[in-house]
């Protein structure tokens, strides 16, 4: 219900309806806080009242509504007249999580829930479910006053997300401009003190910033390479670590043994011109912490992967039936069952995806190309046709080549690597994933780059790399998946699934799809979830892509996977969203969780993150920033992400604690809104 | 009574509320959002708070009165009153919503019939108090006086 401002009035808000209105949301953030257009959906009229009032003395824009299909009839009305929601978790129409489900998907707003329920289970699934935050009732004033961070964390982590490569500085530049807004700046530096170095650029920034800006981009501070590897420097030149040289990379490690790897010697086996020593030995650094990070995710994370797909239709021709390989061959494995399939099918509508195996495949096609990359898609589905011949680095590189490098960029070293081959792979059908995936699971079961080649094969779509890969996995290294417990938790399909899901998930993350909130087929998913989620990794991913997530799939993924990991841990999904959920590896849940959809920048780094929704809770400055801490603190949240992803999912595990202690060893970084329990590390933030 | 004592024991009242935790920290938050332009915030949601919980306990009565008790309904309203009364600081009653919570889990339909009587008891206290509580204020204002700013001195 809408109820009048009281008599505080909001025009004490100030310009903020003027300013409001010019074009993109940087105007909108100089405004903030005040002006902030706030829905909150409570059906306790007591709270719903009170809440009203606080907001209203924070000089917010407040909407009521005490029925959550209300809440989202007004929102689906006025796309743009709402910067965050707040909504209860229990609720007599709706759960809030469904809610929030929606909003993410349909609006792409950040959600805040709020309970009087404080227990733990409940705040994850807040978290996997993707919120920005979870408030505990009664609420405070002081817990209200700075929501407007979370809808500047997820507008410039959107901003950030440039269209591609190039766009990056851009983005810089428009949050430049936004910060410059002034007096908004002030406002906005608040909410980015805790984001990483962007925004203390930002903050500084003002006018002049943009063109240091852009002159930084060169030394690959903004960078839409991959190259926040390079947290050390900011301004250093940063070399971008693209498919192929990181491919490159990972040969000579694998060459060499992963523990034996030295920098001095990868670069000798790399000859790679121009490529220095300590280049090599940070990358090496993140991809160990990458590593160490699959290690421990589920499969979840593979499934992810495949979920985001699964938003696109099927415009990738080729893709499908390559995916259609792989998916049989996933099912075969056992990994997608047949019936998940069909359901799964029969929830994207698309009928035309499924390959033979019954797989939706052709959702992460979709998601491809949403991707904006539609160039990617004819790609993929040129990449894809040879993927199956190609060893999996080629697809890759084809893929790449398609996809713009915004997508590379982001992802932080560690998580980049698994990220951006993920992205690639998924893109290129490739099992880059796996790649980064399998390194991992490699490395703890010394297994070689086996697997990869048989992901190379699926990889027409970007769902089959995780496929394949999984599939190799699950043949090869049954055992492999040092996750006993996830495979207990999850349909054992997903063991090798998770695993390549947390780097794709990430990956997907990034690839926040150009898609503003609203494309997602959310509605054609919803015979997808319960049935599929069961079934096996696929079918989260499944449910995730057919959640709706094509564009921001990677985002959404992120989020979704945690959710999914969280899911697949036991929780019931009632709806597709849940599966999609589910279908985030478990890793990628944690991560997510903390950052909901928005910053799981983790995945997102690659594709022009700066789509992505950061997670909330997650820092979000990962998110695009190509500068170096941006990087490095995308790599810390990529890692935490998956780490945290990977602990949610194996809380029954034993890897559970040591995950965990390294993860907040690494971390160190606390941008989670700190509602949330995993407030050790950042996620970043991932356009959802 | 004239104004100046009127105040002090509308201060004192209020004091003996919170000491005996009939009220908690969250009420002073309400307060805090009543101004000139919001005069009559606390009662306006105190009276809001009234009116919906008694919807709440009258349901509460109904479903444990059933010869089969759905627990899954009870444990909604039990949730709601305890997030309802938390938000306005009516302490005893969240308190005794929480006990009330844990033997629905249990599903207890004795405990849980002993667990109402609690929580009414409670509710009955805090409305009670409130509504004298309002009573002072409004004398208060009738003779022109302002009511004065909650000290918490504890």
């Amino acid at each position: 219900m809408m109820n009048p401002s009281h008599g505080r009035g909001l025009g004490s808000a100030g310009g903020s309806s003027s300013g409001r209105n010019q074009g993109g949301g940087e105007t909108v953030v100089e405004m903030f806080p005040s002006g902030l257009r706030v829905l909150v959906v409570d059906d306790d009229p007591t709270c719903l009242m009170i809440l009203e009032r606080m907001l209203r003395t924070c000089l917010y824009e407040v909407t009521k509504c005490n029925r959550a299909e209300m809440a989202l009839s007004l929102l689906r009305k006025n796309k743009h007249g709402f910067d965050i929601v707040i909504s209860d978790v229990h609720m007599p129409d709706m759960d809030g999580f469904k809610l929030l489900e929606h909003v993410g998907l349909e609006m792409d707003l950040p959600v805040i829930m709020m309970s009087a329920d404080d227990s733990k289970s409940v705040v994850l699934k807040g978290v996997t479910h993707g919120a920005v935050d979870y408030l505990i009732k009664p609420v405070r004033m002081e817990a209200l006053k700075n929501i407007w961070q979370h809808v500047v964390r997820k507008r410039r982590s959107e901003w950030s997300v440039p269209e591609h490569s190039g766009s990056i500085e851009e983005t810089g530049e428009r949050q430049q401009q936004q910060h410059r807004g002034g007096g908004g700046g002030a406002a906005v530096s608040g909410g980015e003190d805790a984001v990483d170095d962007n925004s203390s650029s930002v903050n500084e920034g003002n006018n002049w910033r943009s063109s240091s800006r852009k002159r930084k981009d060169e030394e690959g501070e903004e960078q839409g390479d991959d190259k926040d590897e390079d947290a050390s420097n900011l301004k250093k030149p940063r070399v971008v670590w693209s498919v192929e040289l990181h491919q490159q990379f990972v040969a000579a490690v694998n060459q060499l043994g992963v523990e034996k790897a030295v920098p001095k010697k990868i670069l000798e086996l790399m000859n790679v011109p121009g490529l220095t020593r300590e280049n090599v030995a940070s990358h090496l650094q993140k991809y160990r912490i990458y590593l160490r990070r699959l290690g421990g995710v589920s499969q979840h994370q593979g499934n992810l992967n495949n979920s985001f797909m699964t938003g696109q239709d099927a415009s990738f021709g080729p893709l499908s039936t390559l995916n259609g390989f792989d998916l049989q061959a996933l099912a075969v494995t056992g990994q997608l069952p047949a019936q998940s399939l069909a359901q799964l099918q029969a929830g994207l509508g698309r009928p035309a995806m499924v390959s033979k195996s019954g797989l939706p495949v052709s959702s992460i096609v979709d998601e491809r190309s949403i991707f904006s990359f539609d160039n990617t898609k004819t790609r993929f589905g040129e990449g894809l046709g040879h993927h199956g011949q190609q060893p999996q680095q080629q697809p890759q590189m084809n893929l790449l080549h398609g996809v713009p490098t915004g997508l590379q960029q982001q992802l932080p070293m560690g998580n980049r690597m698994s990220i951006q081959q993920q992205i690639a792979a998924v893109r290129a059908g490739h099992s880059v994933q796996n790649n980064g995936m399998l390194m991992p699971l490699a490395g703890q079961q010394s297994l070689p780059r086996g697997p990869p080649p048989m992901l190379t094969s699926s990889q027409s779509s970007i769902r089959q790399p995780m496929l394949s890969n999984r599939i190799p996995e699950r043949s090869g290294f049954s055992g492999r998946n040092n996750i006993p417990e996830s495979s207990r938790v999850l349909p054992t399909g997903y063991t090798n699934l998770t695993t390549q899901h947390s780097s794709s998930a990430m990956a997907y993350n990034n690839f926040q799809p150009e898609l503003p909130v609203n494309s997602f087929p959310l509605a054609s998913a919803p015979g997808l979830s319960v049935p599929v989620r069961k079934a096996t990794s696929y079918q989260e991913e499944v449910n995730s892509s057919e959640a709706g997530f094509t564009t921001p799939s990677y985002d959404m993924f992120t989020t979704r996977q945690n959710d999914w990991d969280l899911r697949n841990i036991g929780i019931a999904f009632d709806s597709h969203q849940d599966a999609e959920s589910a279908a985030f590896s478990a890793s990628e849940a944690y991560s997510s969780s903390s950052m909901s959809r928005n910053n799981t920048t983790v995945a997102a780094t690659e594709h022009g993150r700066n789509h992505q929704q950061p997670p909330p809770g997650m820092v979000p400055h990962h998110q695009g920033y190509a500068d170096g801490n941006s990087g490095s603190v995308r790599v810390k949240s990529e890692r935490v992400a998956a780490d945290t992803a990977a602990m949610a999912f194996h809380e029954q595990y034993s890897n559970q604690e040591d995950l965990m202690s390294a993860l907040l060893k690494q971390e160190g970084i606390a941008p989670v809104d700190g509602e949330f329990d995993f407030d050790a590390y950042s996620i970043d933030n991932i356009p959802v | 009574m004239d104004l100046v004592q009127m105040q002090k024991s509308l201060q004192d009242y209020t004091k003996s509320l919170f000491l005996e935790g009939i009220l908690d920290g969250q009420f002073l938050q309400l307060q805090q959002l009543q101004d000139e332009s919001n005069p009559d915030f606390v009662s306006q949601v105190v009276t809001l708070f009234f009116q919906d919980s008694d919807r709440i306990l009258n349901d509460l009565s109904l479903s444990l009165d059933q010869q089969v008790v759905d627990f899954k309904k009870v444990d909604p309203h039990v949730h709601q009153l305890k997030g309802s009364s938390s938000s306005i600081g009516a302490q005893r009653v969240k308190n005794a919503c929480v006990v009330f919570r844990n033997f629905c889990e249990q599903q207890n339909v004795e405990a849980c019939h002993r667990c109402l009587q609690q929580v009414k008891q409670e509710y009955y206290l805090v409305k009670n108090r409130l509504e004298t509580l309002f009573k002072l204020e409004q004398q208060i204002v009738a003779s022109g006086g302002m009511i004065p700013a909650v000290e918490l001195g504890f």
